[in-house]
């Protein structure tokens, strides 16, 4: 390894008789190694590489006027309410028909899991509510419903929303809940042994 | 056999080129990091497939923390400085100084208008274990969570590229969410953003169809 001459002696022109030495360029790079790698982990370690991403949700104007709001045809629209524990609960249409809502099918309980779970639901409702025609002749469009239940997390909110941009959903609303449905829920809740 | 011997040598290495890898990376992590001010309280968010980036400038941020506690934070040194100057002025928070200081080069703040003198005399650690911050409040009688919003637009000098954020958490109950919601909408704001986390579109969902189609 390169020394360097510290001694006063050498190096000095005035020395008479001893040529001065030629001196290695050569450094000792080791602290200098030492130095920049423990600088490196110490901003790979404090760098977030990742940036959060955002999720759009635009939320429609309040609205009085009968005519500006829009209307949802019962066969077209898909409930889905979110409960306490992870739990999610749909229905087809908008529980307007009592016959309907008196069958003890009619008010279903599911999960988030990616198969079997509520995406596999709103899928075949997608197709299903695409097979039918408007008055025009166009594939009608299915409308998901969503409403929240107190116990539900943020989490269970924004999952719903990526399961509608996963499944290519363009038209839904989030609405509050009514009493009939926490009804429903609390019911439910009680024979699925949801604590 | 003869004797081999073995020529002896040395053990130095050349660490030039070793030493070049290592500043090259060091340089780029330097220029790569980017400071963040201690945020109060550590959120989790939930992961969705949008890859919309969230913005650096022109932010309001509300965090909302798993306990439903609301902290607003906004960016830009200068706008954050005439907010609380307008706050304190109109509010009559009784802010020095020292406390507008610190809102300015500080990041979110989540306390009523009460307690805000009390917090912003505190340090980052100091306020980490402090109870004072129980958030913003946003009741129908006193929601300051309104005005603060409504402070920070007019900071903002009603800038049209201004995005609204919820960074919430994944144990945030709802009925907060919609109650933020719910302010923003009295504030005629529809337009949100949700800070989420980058997942992957599950493969044959219509999402990742589409995907593949254009491009």
């Amino acid at each position: 390894m390169a020394e360097m001459d510290t001694s006063s002696k050498g190096g000095g022109k005035h020395d008479s008789g001893t040529k001065s030495k030629k001196l290695s360029t050569r450094v000792d790079m080791t602290p200098m190694v030492d130095l920049g790698f423990l600088l490196i982990t110490f901003f790979m370690l404090t760098t977030t590489m990742s940036k959060p991403k955002t999720m759009d949700l635009i939320m429609p104007k309040d609205t009085e006027k009968q005519e500006e709001q829009n209307k949802v045809k019962e066969s077209t629209a898909l409930t889905i309410l979110l409960g306490k524990k992870n739990q999610v609960y749909y229905y087809e249409g908008l529980a307007q028909d009592p016959n309907a809502s008196s069958n003890p099918d009619f008010f279903k309980a599911t999960s988030f899991a990616n198969t079997g779970g509520i995406r596999d639901v709103i899928i075949k409702k997608r197709d299903e509510v695409a097979r039918l025609r408007n008055f025009k002749g166009e594939p009608e469009d299915v409308v998901v419903i969503i409403k929240a239940d107190d116990g539900a997390t943020y989490q269970n909110f924004v999952d719903l929303l990526d399961e509608m941009a996963i499944n290519r959903i363009q038209r839904y609303a989030t609405v509050d809940i009514s009493d009939q449905d926490k009804q429903w829920i609390k019911s439910t809740e009680a024979s699925n042994g949801i604590q | 056999m003869p004797k081999v011997k073995m020529p002896r040598k040395s053990t130095l290495i050349d660490m030039t080129a070793m030493c070049d890898v290592a500043f090259l990376l060091l340089t780029f992590f330097m220029l790569a990091t980017k400071f963040k001010p201690d945020e109060p309280v550590a959120v989790v968010t939930p992961s969705s497939i949008n890859t919309q980036l969230l913005p650096d400038s022109d932010v309001i941020l509300l965090t909302v923390d798993k306990d439903g506690r609301v902290f607003f934070s906004m960016d830009g040194q200068p706008k954050r400085k005439q907010l609380i100057e307008d706050l304190n002025t109109n509010f009559k928070l009784g802010l020095g100084p020292a406390e507008i200081r610190n809102f300015t080069i500080g990041s979110s703040v989540g306390s009523d208008f009460k307690n805000l003198k009390q917090v912003l005399n505190l340090s980052a650690d100091q306020r980490k274990n402090s109870k004072v911050e129980t958030g913003i409040p946003m009741d129908s009688t006193n929601n300051e969570l309104a005005i603060w919003i409504e402070y920070a637009r007019s900071a903002q000098g009603n800038n049209n590229k201004l995005k609204y954020c919820i960074k919430a958490d994944n144990e945030t109950p709802y009925p907060v969410i919609k109650r933020i919601l719910d302010t923003f909408k009295e504030k005629k704001i529809q337009k949100l953003n949700l800070v989420t986390n980058l997942e992957s579109k599950p493969a044959g969902s219509a999402a990742a169809i589409f995907e593949a189609e254009h491009q």
